[in-house]
């Protein structure tokens, strides 16, 4: 108990001084967006990780929330009523709530395909509606509204954006702590059972499907929390936010992150969010790295990150770190290589295919490349094929080591 | 006369125009170990999947305590006081040997759906799941994973889900399938150990094990039960010795 205060309590001073090491705006800006993100990607592995059940409209309990909230806050804003805006997330998520018990009274009638399937067509569904009933979702440019609302309670205007990101850290830590509580319930543990064992389930006593419909209200419940915080942080809502891209997401969060873990959907949720704002002011590619990054990630490590993570977790505590050495840097040179000429290879078609009429070579890490010339493909080509070879024989060096470490793990006892 | 732990009313099932259970009528008293026997194919794991629920009958009516349960889903005949195991290994291969048992444990605690207890808080369950896990023998492999489990401590496992919720009938579907002699003996002990007080109904190929278990047998073939009665008068029985027991005497 004492253990698991502290923790949280670390957790929430990591929240609390973040800002202050990245105060940039763009910064704080992009630790917001984080914030509501691995709310948003715990919540959907409520439904994944723990339920089993693979959906793909996640984002219409998110989206939900939010038009909710910004609902809220011009009614706030006109007078109609009072509400702290400090507690209009809360708004969000008994929105995602209903709707979650609304349409999970259908959707969670089958699991498997089936409920991939059936999630797939209620998103489509409301993400159809959200164009047609204007007045509520406002048509193609959303509802705008403004935080900055109502008295300012404690000097929290909710104006500046550190007020906004306090905010978000404060949800975010109140919701990670009752998402992984959940986990540790007699409702958590028996969605485990019924994502195992659906048939065993019943014949101790379970209705499965109601254990899947009450998993899925409660993570609509926090998808609508993360809904009214990005209303609140962006202060404006479109029918992009409860879209099928917004769904699919959150699925490449959590499968990035790994659903096996609780905490795997954070790295996720950082990761995801970090490469799409910062790879996005790089390079116009971004969306082809970020589509092949997640190839790479399923590809090799199904269980995401956070497997890669829980698998060396014996090697450190048998403190056999350092016989990864020299193969992981080896490997991690090896890949450099790949990448820098895969990226060169990439970047010269981007550049061979832009309009500018000059000169098409651009500066590549301080290198000028010009895919007008050949030898500069030829380079690249070159980089990248010793970047194959160099990654196929880096790998043989790691497993050699993993080998050798899974002989003296089992011996220790620590396997 | 009591109330019978469990009565079926000329039990019919078929599958399209296969039938299968061809009007079984059965009544089993309360406390009584009950073998159901019959060669491979007779139906005695679709009488099984009837009684609990697993399938619906297509005619026909089964009582549990003189209570109609025609039709009623699995999880329902389950609270109701009705438990099963299964012929092919059903557990929560990726949980703990502990958090099986839990599992089942936890509904007849009145836990139910709740997400406002923690369940390592609870002591009624924990003190209950302990004792299971012990009675079956598994003490020292609780928090061992069902899936790395030896094929006879799943099957022990899968005796101990069964029996945790307290269910007062017990229906075990050759718990003894594909073990060794000894291993079947230790397996014989356990079920008459932990199903002590409780209606046991069994189906199971293994004679020496129905004999050593059971207070009456009842022969099923082709989808009806062509006799019933104690271990002596079956053994007596020249239907069944002719039907059954003849082609299978070793």
């Amino acid at each position: 108990m004492i253990r698991k205060i502290a923790f949280w309590g670390v957790v929430a001073a990591v929240f609390a001084v973040l800002p202050f090491m990245f105060s940039h705006s763009f910064a704080l800006s992009m630790l917001s967006q984080m914030g509501i993100a691995i709310i948003f990607a715990l919540s959907y592995n409520m439904l994944l990780g723990q339920t089993g059940l693979l959906s793909f409209g996640h984002a219409v309990y998110f989206g939900l929330g939010a038009f909710f909230c910004a609902h809220a806050l011009n009614f706030i804003g006109a007078g109609k009523f009072w509400f702290p805006v400090t507690l209009v997330p809360l708004i969000g998520g008994l929105a995602g709530l209903v709707f979650g018990l609304l349409f999970g009274f259908v959707t969670t009638r089958r699991a498997g395909t089936p409920f991939a399937m059936i999630s797939l067509g209620i998103a489509e569904m409301v993400a159809a509606s959200a164009l047609m009933f204007t007045t509520f979702f406002g048509g193609e440019g959303g509802i705008a509204t403004n935080r900055a609302v109502g008295k300012a309670f404690l000097g929290l205007s909710y104006g500046p954006q550190i007020q906004v990101y306090y905010l978000i850290a404060g949800w975010c830590l109140a919701s990670m702590i009752a998402m992984f509580a959940l986990t540790r319930t007699p409702l958590g543990r028996m969605a485990n059972a019924v994502r195992d064992n659906p048939e065993r389930a019943k014949f101790v006593g379970y209705n499965t499907t109601r254990v899947r419909w009450l998993m899925m209200s409660l993570a609509s419940f926090f998808a609508g929390i993360a809904g009214g915080l990005a209303a609140i942080n962006y202060e404006i809502v479109t029918a992009e936010t409860l879209g099928l891209v917004a769904s699919g997401n959150v699925v490449l969060m959590a499968f990035i992150g790994g659903i096996g873990q609780f905490w795997g959907p954070i790295i996720g949720a950082v990761l995801v969010t970090l490469l799409q704002s910062a790879l996005s002011n790089y390079t116009q590619a971004w969306l082809l790295y970020f589509g092949l990054f997640f190839l790479v990630i399923i590809m090799f490590s199904p269980g995401g990150i956070a497997n890669l993570i829980v698998l060396h977790r014996p090697v450190w505590k048998a403190g056999l770190v350092r016989r990864l050495f020299p193969s992981y840097p080896i490997a991690a040179l090896a890949g450099v290589v790949l990448l820098a000429g895969f990226f060169a290879l990439v970047e010269m078609i981007y550049h061979f295919e832009a309009k500018e009429s000059s000169s098409k070579a651009f500066s590549y890490f301080g290198v000028m490349l010009d895919p007008l010339q050949a030898r500069y493909w030829i380079g690249s080509a070159v980089v990248f094929l010793v970047g194959i070879a160099l990654v196929h024989g880096a790998r043989t060096f790691v497993s050699r080591a993993w080998d050798d470490l899974t002989l003296d793990l089992q011996k220790s006892g620590a396997v | 006369m009591a109330v019978p732990a469990l009565r079926l009313h000329d039990v019919r099932k078929s599958f399209g125009r296969t039938s299968i259970i061809n009007g079984v009528n059965l009544s089993i008293e309360p406390g009584e170990r009950h073998a159901i026997i019959g060669p491979n194919g007779a139906g005695k794991s679709t009488l099984f999947n009837l009684i609990s629920g697993r399938f619906g009958v297509s005619s026909g009516g089964i009582e549990l305590h003189g209570e109609d349960i025609t039709g009623l889903e699995p999880e329902i005949i389950n609270r109701k006081g009705l438990a099963r195991s299964f012929q092919i290994t059903n557990i929560f291969p990726r949980m703990s040997v502990y958090e099986n048992v839990r599992c089942a444990v936890l509904w007849s605690q009145g836990y139910k759906y709740s997400f406002w207890h923690r369940v390592d808080g609870l002591q009624k369950v924990r003190e209950r799941t302990s004792d299971i896990v012990e009675r079956i023998g598994m003490a020292k492999r609780s928090d061992r994973l069902a899936g790395v489990l030896t094929y006879a401590e799943q099957r022990a496992l899968e005796i101990g889900i069964t029996i945790a919720g307290g269910a007062n009938v017990v229906l075990l579907d050759e718990p003894t399938a594909g073990m060794s002699r000894s291993e079947s003996d230790e397996a014989v002990e356990l079920i008459r150990k932990v199903t002590e007080g409780r209606t046991l109904i069994m189906v199971e190929h293994d004679m020496s094990v129905v004999f050593n278990l059971a207070d009456r047998i009842s022969v099923l073939v082709y989808g009806e039960i062509i006799a019933s009665g104690s271990p002596q008068e079956i053994r007596g029985n020249s239907a069944v010795q002719e039907a059954y027991l003849g082609t299978e005497q070793h």
